[in-house]
């Protein structure tokens, strides 16, 4: 630093160039995602059919979202199918993980084994599970020929109970990354804390259910998050098992917004919907992220 | 731990296995079978001879609506999509991550955060303005408008990734190269660079997985001739023709997962360590 121009020369570089690198990631971010969103946002309250205008119209399309049959089942096929995958993702994922925690030989196979479909696309995932449950050559052709001859299965076909093979294979895809998500968590534990429940006589289940679970609470809550988020999105694995069909018997919301805006030419419909996705979501995740963020500063 | 519930773990561990294992089994014995085979046997049943008719016929020969090449424009089409989104949005994410761990300034944490919120929209809200914007650059429905948007929604996993990487690294080591006399890009490319094998294999694996099974901005986004791998797949899986060929449905599943399937199997470390490093923290 002996040289006073080229440290203010520095000076300058360092002011300004963290800046500059940063800019085009700012700008986009603010056009593409927040500019978008309010662009979105507006096209909701317009009259948009096939091409959008923008003429303001109130709240017709929340109106005619909020009267559409086909909305109300795609909301209450997220419950369903929110529910269930996440709470069977997520059992299945911690029940696996806690055995694969009692020193198991071959445990990197297996968790190799457990993982692998998240590798795969959800279109991938739907094809084949799509093959495995049509009724005539799939599953219930399997169980006919193991002897069970009034076995029937047309949950794929079937109005009532398309969606749940939406869950069946969403659950399929997921469940080895709550898995590993967990062991991840446990392997974070302190070994000592175990050894003293154990030497106080504490049995296995129940030092896991009262000291490692609870201490797991981190790992719960952004597992939680991720599927939750992942249940929101969900629209690949619908559009390939299902296409949202029999009719709209399994729709979701992603799958609903997809269809108004781009195959049916409700465009204005279409944005209302995907604003109401989007509140969905900042519902939960704006305060998660609030918590993270707040608690780095203080760490 | 006594003996028989030692067995019991064990034997539930297989039983966890065969539940992942059998859609993979199902796939392959399926793609390598005769339609007639497949009538006349059952899902698990094993083949009576090998055929690779219906690989032959995904890859090339399948119809996808009223187009009969197969899934090979769409395979191709996905390679020149993800190899420079890939590629871009790495590269950002690096620079992004390197200011705002190391060269932070007034407004740098807002705009990490403002940044941060991308990783959670749903893009559904994107849709219809991108579709507009997209025509607008004249680059809507063709490779180049794919790869513009995910490098743009890509950006804050990626960010996000680096940041929080490159937070680890001493800062004394920056200032040790400050007093050194090496300037802002001196420091990336000699320090921090050389320092980031792990991370740029998880980020370039991680954006790699999600833009080759993306379907959403495929389909959205995509016409004609510039459809990836995903909407080929889908297309030709549901194309309704009076006799649905699930050997070629499973082939072309096949083709469509092998790419990510070799990069888990290779590089599967990077590719985990990419899933839980958003949720487990520390």
């Amino acid at each position: 630093m002996s040289n006073p121009t080229q440290s203010a020369h520095y000076g300058f570089a360092e002011r300004w160039l963290p800046r500059l690198v940063l800019a085009p990631s700012f700008l986009l971010t603010i056009f593409f995602v927040y500019g978008f969103i309010a662009w979105n946002g507006y096209l909701s309250f317009t009259s948009s059919r096939l091409l959008p205008n923008f003429e303001w119209a109130g709240i017709v399309q929340y109106q005619a979202l909020f009267a559409s049959e086909r909305w109300w089942v795609a909301v209450k096929n997220l419950f369903i199918f929110g529910g269930l995958f996440i709470g069977g993702a997520m059992a299945v994922g911690i029940f696996l993980a806690i055995l694969l925690d009692q020193k198991i030989r071959a445990e990197g196979a297996l968790r190799t084994i457990y993982l692998y479909p998240m590798a795969l696309s959800f279109i991938v995932t739907g094809t084949a599970w799509k093959w495995m449950l049509n009724p005539g050559l799939g599953l219930e052709k399997l169980m006919h020929d193991w002897g069970f001859a009034n076995f029937t299965f047309d949950w794929l076909v079937n109005t009532d109970m398309s969606i749940y093979t939406v869950v069946i294979a969403a659950m399929w895809q997921s469940s080895g990354f709550v898995m590993a998500l967990f062991l991840a968590g446990l392997r974070g534990i302190d070994e000592s804390i175990i050894k003293a429940a154990q030497i106080d006589g504490a049995s296995l289940p129940r030092i896991y259910w009262k000291i490692i679970l609870p201490a797991l609470r981190p790992v719960f809550f952004s597992t939680l998050m991720i599927l939750c988020h992942i249940a929101i999105k969900s629209f690949d694995l619908v559009m390939a098992l299902t296409g949202g069909g029999p009719g709209f018997a399994s729709d979701v919301p992603a799958t609903f917004m997809y269809s108004m805006a781009f195959t049916r030419g409700q465009t204005g419909l279409g944005a209302a919907s995907a604003t109401m996705m989007l509140m969905t979501v900042a519902a939960i995740v704006v305060p998660y992220l609030y918590s993270e963020l707040r608690g780095n500063r203080n760490a | 731990m006594p003996k028989f519930w030692r067995g019991a773990l064990y034997a539930a561990l297989l039983v966890a296995a065969l539940y992942y294992l059998l859609p993979l089994y199902v796939m392959v014995i399926t793609s390598i079978k005769t339609m007639d085979q497949i009538r006349a046997g059952n899902l698990l049943s094993l083949p009576t001879g090998i055929s690779f008719e219906a690989w032959g016929k995904a890859w090339s020969g399948a119809c996808t609506g009223v187009d009969c090449s197969g899934l090979q424009p769409f395979f191709w089409n996905s390679i020149r999509m993800v190899i420079p989104a890939v590629l871009i949005s790495t590269t950002l994410g690096a620079l992004n991550g390197y200011v705002l761990s190391k060269w932070r300034f007034r407004g740098s944490e807002l705009t990490f955060a403002l940044i941060l919120f991308g990783v959670f929209i749903p893009f559904q809200v994107v849709l219809l303005p991108m579709a507009q914007t997209l025509g607008w650059f004249g680059i809507a429905n063709s490779i180049a408008g794919l790869v513009t948007v995910h490098v743009i929604y890509g950006l804050a996993s990626t960010t996000l990734f680096f940041r929080n990487y490159y937070v680890s690294i001493p800062d004394e080591l920056i200032k040790a190269a400050r007093l050194d006399g090496a300037g802002f890009w001196r420091i990336f490319l000699r320090i921090i660079i050389p320092m980031s094998t792990p991370i740029i294999m998880v980020v370039l694996i991680w954006q790699f997985t999600q833009i080759w099974n993306d379907f959403l901005f495929g389909v959205v986004f995509s016409a004609g001739d510039s459809k990836p791998i995903t909407v080929g797949l889908n297309n030709l899986a549901n194309t309704s023709t009076s006799v649905k060929e699930y050997n070629v449905d499973m082939s072309a599943a096949l083709i469509a997962a092998l790419p990510t399937i070799l990069v888990y199997v290779f590089a599967g470390k990077y590719f985990v360590r990419g899933l839980t490093a958003g949720a487990v923290k520390g």
